[in-house]
């Protein structure tokens, strides 16, 4: 083998090592690590191992109120509600009547959902794409 | 009347860049230069009248009546403009036509045909965007009847984060345009040698070190700001100004081996191509309104479809025209595995497969979504497991690298004084009491690059220094990373005034709370103390005008840790002066902006080097 092909061999052999250990990291990654999104509608649908994971609950927020430092609220989309406790602080641009995105897990027997963390948007007027999705999808299945 | 001024020479500026770009791309250079100064001079004359229109608060204008409000403070109402979309993407394009006028005159480059093309290609990238500010978000549309006052801006955004953050970042988002530039120049012209590298150097260095330095005030206002996931939350916007910064700190190290060695020729060209449109993928991500990030602007579908259309017409030209003429660049320099060049590679590599991963957790929602397998999110879970494992050898190889020679395996002292810093950083990890490994390679890494330092002390030019600070820094803010990720202590209670309480090292006494007011907003305002005597006094604050609160976090800075303390509602079910008191404690979070500061400070030495005639 001349010099040139070696290096070129040894190139090519690191590039594919690199683009395996790339892929093989982000499937495994992907496999167990993402988060599913759903409606309060929908937690009635999933499963006991589905409700074991974290997800994100989005809808609309529809009443909040504070017991010393947890806050409780109802997120809620076009048929059903669910009530969900967060302890902390809410964020600035989080108001009753607004689209709301939590992070956390449902407990079925409590009936609440245990958020660890409420995300704010830049923009009052932004509504989250899930969110805006889940507010249209009863109506939209009305329509003949 | 200003108002179309600033209209009329923005659609003159697209006029005048489409002929920079045709009188560039054929090679007359004269021309194009003095297209790009006009441009630039048109651009600046568009972006004053804006800026007018807010600072005399013209409610006439449709954009200021939306974002402006006469009560607001003259920093925002200067900042202001570019709060929105369609200012924002004003100031996008003035950027633009800086770094065009900066290919024109910048005395460094002797190559005429490669100015003149690098010049065409900076005006047809200016023309698509000039053309998408104008049909799609033109700032400059009139408002009939006349609004009394305007809509202000959102109070979350004023923040001096805003009158910083977003230019230092488009800075080095578009600043990238001109090494693409110089790229697709480079490939029409078939030549790509140590003079190229030495031309598109300082543009390189321009655009990553502001990028570098808008990440990071981001960073930092992120930090502050309730709600906003902490200093880094691997948001899908925050994603996507990490991506063209990895990919442009690849350029930067692959140009290293193409300027000494002139070798990584092509390489270095799709770098270039790469990181731009990165830039150009952040853009649409950010104004298409397509991911839930917290900097999502409500926005038109049209505006997106436009985004994509420029990135698929420049990104698809580009790889077109090098599939076409790339086969001509040949490198013929060898070098042997264990080498500076191979060490190099070896960055780049990790670098581009950390932008890999990074956008497959971008993307792969979007893709769910279209192909309707479940609405998903990707978070930091994700980003844990992947990138911040592949960030491990990278740390460790960046100890490594700087040591050995060009061409050939590194001679025994530089073996002897790894040894030392590998011998000095496990003496270190013994000591550590908490996660000693993942401390350690930072511990390494500032060990191994403050020998590097000392080795090269006899001949220390700006190069050395870039290298040094921009790994020590590194190395800096990896503790401070671990550190307020990895032993953030939080304590949230209820609290009367005169109560006292632990948190971390800290005793903390609440006083109570008052009511002050600001210059467009009245705010609850605690009072807490230390036992140290230092006081804190956390805000939330009501702005009349949106019929919006804010809440404005009280933080102290120690060397060692991070006091961070937010006043939530106040608990009427316990009195009426009960309030809910978060404390924080984020250690190191002070070498996190230090190190910050250090890499953005070896981008300056790396701009120092490159504009300085003979090579250093």
């Amino acid at each position: 083998m001349t010099p040139r092909a070696r290096a070129r061999l040894v190139s090519v052999v690191v590039v594919v090592l690199g683009l395996a250990l790339a892929t093989g990291f982000a499937l495994y990654g992907l496999s167990g690590k993402i988060t599913y999104f759903h409606t309060p509608s929908e937690l009635a649908t999933l499963t006991p191992r589905q409700l074991d994971r974290t997800i994100r609950l989005g809808g609309m927020v529809r009443d909040e109120r504070q017991d010393g430092e947890t806050h409780i609220f109802t997120v809620a989309d076009n048929t059903a509600q669910v009530a969900v406790a967060y302890r902390g602080i809410l964020p600035d641009l989080f108001r009753v009547g607004q689209g709301v995105v939590v992070y956390g897990k449902y407990d079925a027997a409590a009936k609440t959902f245990n958020a660890r963390e409420v995300l704010a948007k830049h923009d009052e007027n932004y509504m989250p794409p899930e969110v805006k999705k889940a507010l249209e999808k009863p109506t939209a299945e009305k329509q003949p | 009347m200003m108002i179309e001024v600033a209209h009329f020479a923005f659609v003159l500026a697209l006029m005048v860049s489409a002929s920079q770009a045709v009188f560039g791309l054929v090679g007359n250079g004269a021309v194009a230069i003095r297209a790009s100064l006009a441009s630039l001079g048109l651009c600046a004359l568009a972006f004053a009248g804006l800026e007018w229109a807010y600072i005399t608060s013209d409610f006439s204008v449709l954009n200021v009546a939306l974002n402006s409000h006469s009560l607001k403070p003259m920093l925002y109402k200067i900042a202001g403009a570019w709060g929105n979309h369609e200012g924002s993407m004003l100031l996008w394009v003035l950027i633009l036509a800086i770094f065009g006028a900066g290919i024109a005159l910048a005395k460094h480059i002797t190559d005429d045909t490669l100015r003149a093309r690098a010049l065409g290609m900076q005006g047809l990238i200016a023309t698509g965007f000039i053309a998408f500010s104008l049909f799609t978000s033109n700032p400059f549309a009139r408002l009939l009847p006349v609004p009394p006052d305007g809509n202000s801006l959102n109070p979350v955004l004023q923040d001096p984060g805003l009158a910083f953050h977003p230019p230092m970042l488009y800075l080095g988002y578009v600043g990238f345009s001109s090494v693409f530039s110089f790229a697709a120049a480079a490939l029409i012209n078939g030549r790509v040698d140590q003079d190229w590298a030495r031309a598109v150097k300082p543009f390189i260095a321009m655009a990553w070190l502001a990028l570098t330095a808008g990440i990071a005030l981001g960073s930092k206002w992120a930090y502050y700001e309730l709600g906003w996931g902490g200093w880094w939350y691997w948001d899908p916007v925050e994603n996507a100004s990490l991506l063209p910064w990895l990919a442009g700190t690849a350029l930067l190290h692959s140009l290293l081996v193409l300027e000494v060695r002139g070798s990584l020729k092509r390489w270095t060209i799709v770098l270039a191509v790469i990181a731009f449109l990165m830039s150009l993928l952040g853009t649409y991500l950010v104004r298409s309104g397509v991911l839930s990030s917290v900097h999502a602007f409500a926005v038109d579908p049209a505006r997106g479809a436009f985004i994509l259309a420029l990135l698929l017409f420049y990104g698809g030209g580009a790889f077109a025209l090098y599939a076409w003429r790339a086969p001509a660049l040949k490198t013929l320099r060898l070098f042997t595995p264990v080498s500076r060049e191979a060490s190099l590679v070896a960055n780049n590599l990790l670098l581009i497969a950390m932008a890999a991963t990074v956008l497959t957790g971008t993307l792969y929602p979007l893709l769910m979504d279209a192909l309707n397998l479940g609405q998903i999110s990707v978070g930091p879970p994700y980003y844990n497991a992947t990138v911040v494992r592949m960030a491990v050898p990278l740390l460790i190889l960046m100890g490594i690298g700087p040591f050995l020679p060009w061409k050939r395996p590194g001679r025994r002292t530089f073996r002897q004084t790894l040894i030392t810093c590998g011998l000095l950083t496990v003496a270190a990890i013994l000591v550590i009491p908490v996660h000693a490994f993942a401390f350690g390679i930072a511990v390494w890494l500032m060990v191994a690059s403050a020998a590097y330092a000392w080795a090269q002390r006899r001949n220390f030019n700006l190069k050395a220094l870039a290298l040094v600070l921009g790994h020590f820094g590194l190395g800096l803010a990896v503790v401070g990373m671990l550190g307020t990720t990895l032993l953030k202590t939080e304590d949230i209670r209820v609290v009367k005034p005169g109560d006292s309480f632990t948190v971390g090292r800290h005793t903390l006494t609440f006083k109570g709370v008052d009511y002050v007011y600001g210059p467009n907003y009245g705010a609850d305002e605690a009072t807490v103390t230390l036992a140290n005597g230092d006081t804190l006094k956390p805000q939330k604050r009501w702005y009349p005008v949106s019929d919006s609160d804010t809440t404005e976090a009280a933080i102290r800075l120690y060397a060692l840790d991070d006091l961070y303390v937010v006043l939530g509602d106040r608990d009427t079910t316990k009195g009426s002066d009960a309030w809910v008191l978060r404390t924080t404690i984020h250690p190191f979070v002070a070498t996190l902006w230090g190190g910050f500061a250090l890499i953005a400070m070896a981008g300056v030495a790396m701009l120092l080097q490159s504009v300085r005639r003979k090579p250093a």
